[in-house]
């Protein structure tokens, strides 16, 4: 049980996908014009994310190792079809707003990434609460940048008005807007890691997700943790 | 041929694929330190994009339509995208070591960019042709060139400037990528 909770909090805090490991960062500026847009996003992922996750630690030892990514791959686009559907069907608003950054779930770096590091290599309890924790962590990333662009882009929360319409700074809610917030966010975390008298934030290799399973999979193999080795300080 | 044409500008100028609709993004802040490995990345792009969407086109057109199974495309397009990179590495290092010396090693990265996905999914979703659909996939991924390079020559010159510690790296790079998206949106009186 202890490792389930270990799991939950390395996804929302240790290893917060968005502020931390800063993957996934299409859906992340895309459609977190809003914070109901950018929740539903991170919701449907995590979903998508905890049903790949336990399916690929139920079948680790049966998919072989050379053809795993585009088994991987076959599996979660499998749900990400199957939560499209469901998605048309009961959140049709939702479906139309996040678009086609839906069907864009299957190369979310977030999900191979994760099937590659921790689901393909252990149970499927934990790995299920890997997923789980990880899209918590995520949903967090898009709800704070939503809530921040549309604070300022809108002057509303969730559609409730805050701030007057003559005094928002449209732009933000735009798409500049979305590389800005972004900016200032990490920017923020960089100036408190100074002050605490660690190194900013570098652009590693898991920084951005077309390397992240293919280059770092193999480094991280090599280094044989079958977790993310990002363990700076 | 007008319609065409202006799909084509459409796409890689007005709603250039990385600043107005956030695709591809992680190569293009990944990629993006030097202008001579962001216009290999470019080239890349432009050659996958183009062939995918010619494929996924086909494909589309000529056995979901017809077998009624067009929503499986995504799971489809997935594996025909990585299975065409895999295929094209191939294909380059036997006919081409120069291209593929040149192209190589940007290959694999591509089968995770989300652009190529993403034109192939917006083909089916505005229900473009064949023709429409390739100059679509051209045009895109011109855009996402002209976009990683102009880019990688900002860093470049931005590289040794003097500012604040916390916003060197990531920070610069995204405030760098919302200038310029404020600048592409310029081109959005150009039709």
């Amino acid at each position: 049980m202890n490792r389930c909770v270990e799991r939950l909090y390395n996804g929302i805090i240790k290893e917060n996908p968005t502020f931390v490991l800063m993957l996934g960062m299409c859906p992340t500026l895309a459609v977190t014009s809003s914070l109901i847009n950018g929740f539903g996003m991170g919701m449907t992922t995590m979903v998508v994310l905890t049903a790949s996750n336990a399916i690929i630690a139920l079948l680790r030892n049966i998919i072989p190792d050379k053809v795993r990514m585009p088994a991987f791959i076959v599996i979660v686009a499998s749900f990400v079809t199957i939560v499209q559907f469901m998605l048309q069907a009961y959140l049709p608003s939702l479906n139309s707003a996040l678009g086609i950054y839906i069907p864009l779930i299957v190369v979310n770096c977030i999900i191979l990434g994760r099937a590659e590091a921790y689901a393909s290599k252990n149970p499927v309890i934990p790995s299920i609460f890997d997923g789980i924790g990880m899209g918590l962590g995520f949903t967090l990333g898009l709800s704070c940048l939503g809530l921040v662009r549309e604070l300022i882009g809108s002057g509303t929360v969730a559609s409730f008005r805050l701030i007057p319409e003559d005094y928002c700074i449209k732009i933000i809610g735009l798409a500049p807007g979305a590389f800005f917030v972004l900016a200032g966010l990490v920017a923020i975390q960089n100036k408190i890691r100074i002050s605490h008298g660690k190194k900013p934030k570098d652009m590693k290799c898991c920084s951005d997700c077309s390397g992240c399973n293919l280059e770092c999979g193999e480094r991280k193999e090599a280094a044989k943790d079958s977790d993310f080795v990002k363990e700076e300080a | 041929m007008k319609e065409v044409l202006i799909i084509g500008i459409t796409a890689a100028l007005v709603n250039n694929v990385v600043l107005s609709q956030f695709l591809g993004l992680c190569p293009f802040l990944g990629v993006s330190k030097k202008v001579k490995t962001a216009g290999g990345m470019g080239a890349a792009v432009i050659f996958v994009i183009t062939l995918s969407s010619l494929l996924t086109g086909l494909i589309y057109k000529f056995i979901l339509v017809p077998t009624e199974m067009t929503y499986l495309n995504t799971i489809v397009f997935i594996l025909v995208i990585a299975a065409l990179v895999q295929f094209v590495e191939m294909v380059l290092k036997k006919i081409s070591p120069s291209l593929y010396e040149a192209l190589g090693v940007y290959l694999p990265l591509i089968t995770t960019n989300c652009a190529v996905l993403g034109v192939a999914l917006l083909n089916v979703q505005n229900s473009y042709g064949i023709l429409e659909g390739v100059v679509n996939g051209l045009g895109t991924s011109v855009g996402f060139t002209v976009a990683i390079v102009i880019m990688a020559g900002i860093r470049e010159k931005t590289e040794y400037n003097d500012y604040s510690p916390a916003l060197k790296g990531m920070p610069m790079v995204l405030i760098t990528a919302g200038l310029m998206a404020i600048a592409f949106s310029g081109f959005s009186g150009l039709l």
